[in-house]
């Protein structure tokens, strides 16, 4: 194709969208709602996936010991909670670490003040276990309360299985959403496609015998196409662009509690996935909606 | 089917390697209903002649004209036009085809929200020809039908014979081989249509061969061209200097 006709193509496309504007921006509404919809489940589908990856690595288990129990013990159950093969490494926090840690966290500085040198938490020295899998976390946990000394296991089992599973459960939610929105999206390109060829007839039968090809007089309409899926596309993404930082930062400082385990993709590395997939949808959609329609209504000679 | 001299000596002419620019071989074209709009139909046109295809309506002119242009395909013959057998054409091939061809309407089909220069570029644009050939031809074409200083109009703010005048621009700014002319002076008045026809003889006398399907018994009978009348589908007679009937041609002469 020339870059003429590429160019007059991309301008009689236009004309055309104008023309039906008002499909047009039925056209470009629809597409903006379902990649609005798709990049808002695409935002939790890969953050939760890293929350969890994230979970994995730094939210572990927690192994407190009964009172007094003699050190030689304490790492005794260390060597025996290493040797696991779900485990990837434990760490030992002594009582002074514990509670510093305690202090900076939940504590404000002035109730610090009145417990001075003591330390409320001097039993409460642990080991953390990190898990190189999270799904056999439960199977970790079980095992340890079976050993003798061990006084309590805290783990973050909701956490961890509940993510999986909402995350699995967001995908097909999300998955069936998408599925009838690029539905109608199609249809809705197809009609505004259609309505663009009727208005043209009689200027496509004196292409025809003139002597135009086929994908002279197609052209305008898959550009047509094309640009209400591009236009579609780039709408809603502008939009999630705007809002992500917000977003993640309000849910961030509502569930500050959860803010260890609440850690967002950054914005960057979403958009450089999910920006060209939805540009891809979209002109898809576009393709596909006005390829079908001209194909059907083009195509006697 | 008449044999008479003259095409008699036309064929002759052919066997000996002329080839004619249009030939239709036994053509027949019947629709699904069962109707046989053409019957057995045999024509050759020489390249640079000027003929008019007379008949009643439903004589098969306009599906004589469809099978040209390859809009239809014959049920049984074959067709050649330019060198070319019309049944062999692929469908990508029909486009390329048809830019050896100009056609001429009798309701003009001018785009009603482009200009004058702007129809007749448009068929230019439609071939993707380039710029400097639409700066070249357009203008050239706009002079030849007499519309230079209308060029900037759109079409509803000219005359009927202005638009048709237009229409034979754009039909010929391609420079067809062959111009098929569909009842050009149907809408017109008298005068009008003598312009058109002095313009199709001026395309004529530059080489082009011009077909002309029509009603008009008058021009038919003044112009003294070689004229193919049908009727019911059928060649009834192949006149080289004819009339609009066999009566009225021995008047004229």
């Amino acid at each position: 194709m020339k870059i003429k006709t590429f160019l007059y193509s991309f301008k009689e496309g236009l004309k055309s969208i104008y023309r039906n504007r008002l499909f047009s921006l039925a056209s470009v509404g629809t597409i903006t709602a379902c990649l609005f919809l798709f990049g808002i489940f695409y935002f939790i589908l890969s953050n939760f996936q890293y929350i969890i990856k994230t979970a994995e690595t730094s939210v572990g288990i927690t192994v407190f010991f009964e009172e007094g129990l003699a050190e030689e013990k304490k790492q005794e159950l260390g060597t025996l909670i290493s040797a696991r093969p779900e485990v990837d490494r434990i760490h030992y926090l002594s009582p002074e670490e514990t509670w510093q840690s305690y202090k900076e966290k939940h504590l404000k500085p002035e109730l610090v003040e009145t417990f001075g040198e003591d330390n409320p938490l001097e039993n409460s020295d642990s080991y953390e276990v990190y898990l190189n899998d999270v799904s056999r976390q439960r199977t970790l946990v079980n095992y340890i309360k079976t050993l003798e000394g061990i006084r309590l296991v805290n783990s973050s089992d909701i956490t961890a299985s509940g993510l999986a599973s909402f995350n699995s459960l967001v995908g097909y939610i999300s998955a069936a959403i998408l599925v009838i929105l690029l539905a109608v999206s199609v249809f809705l390109i197809s009609t505004t496609v259609a309505m663009g060829i009727s208005v043209r007839k009689e200027e496509i039968a004196i292409m025809r015998l003139i002597g135009a090809t086929d994908y002279f007089i197609r052209g305008p309409f898959i550009v047509e196409g094309i640009l209400i899926g591009a236009v579609g596309a780039l709408l809603p993404m502008g939009v999630l662009y705007l809002i992500y930082g917000r977003v993640t930062e309000a849910i961030t400082s509502r569930f500050n509690t959860l803010a260890n385990v609440l850690t967002f993709l950054d914005i960057h590395t979403v958009f450089a996935r999910l920006l060209p997939l939805s540009i891809g949808i979209g002109i898809g959609i576009g393709l596909v909606g006005s390829y079908l329609t001209v194909r059907k209504h083009l195509h006697v000679v | 089917m008449r044999d008479r001299p003259e095409t008699e000596r036309k064929k002759q002419r052919n066997l000996k390697g002329e080839m004619p620019v249009i030939a239709l071989e036994h053509v027949s074209k019947s629709y699904q209903a069962g109707i046989s709009a053409l019957r057995d139909v045999s024509l050759r046109i020489r390249k640079g002649e000027f003929v008019f295809i007379i008949g009643n309506s439903g004589s098969g002119k306009s599906t004589l004209l469809k099978l040209l242009l390859k809009e239809i395909e014959p049920t049984e013959g074959k067709i050649f036009v330019n060198g070319k057998i019309l049944s062999r054409l692929h469908r990508r091939q029909v486009a390329k085809y048809r830019r050896g061809l100009g056609m001429v309407f009798q309701d003009f089909r001018l785009l009603k929200d482009r200009t004058v220069f702007e129809n007749v570029a448009f068929a230019q644009r439609v071939i993707e020809a380039p710029a400097a050939s639409i700066r070249r031809q357009v203008p050239a074409m706009l002079a030849m039908v007499g519309l230079t200083d209308k060029q900037k109009s759109f079409p509803r703010e000219l005359s009927g014979g202005e638009q048709q005048r237009v229409a034979l621009a754009r039909a010929l700014v391609n420079n067809p081989v062959i111009l098929l002319a569909d009842e050009p002076t149907g809408n017109l008045d008298p005068r009008n249509s003598w312009e058109i026809m002095e313009l199709l003889e001026e395309v004529n006398r530059r080489g082009t061969t011009v077909v002309v399907v029509t009603h008009n018994q008058e021009i038919v009978d003044m112009m003294q061209k070689r004229v193919i009348t049908l009727n019911k589908g059928i060649l009834i007679s192949d006149e080289q200097k004819g009339g609009y009937s066999y009566e009225n041609q021995n008047l004229s002469l």
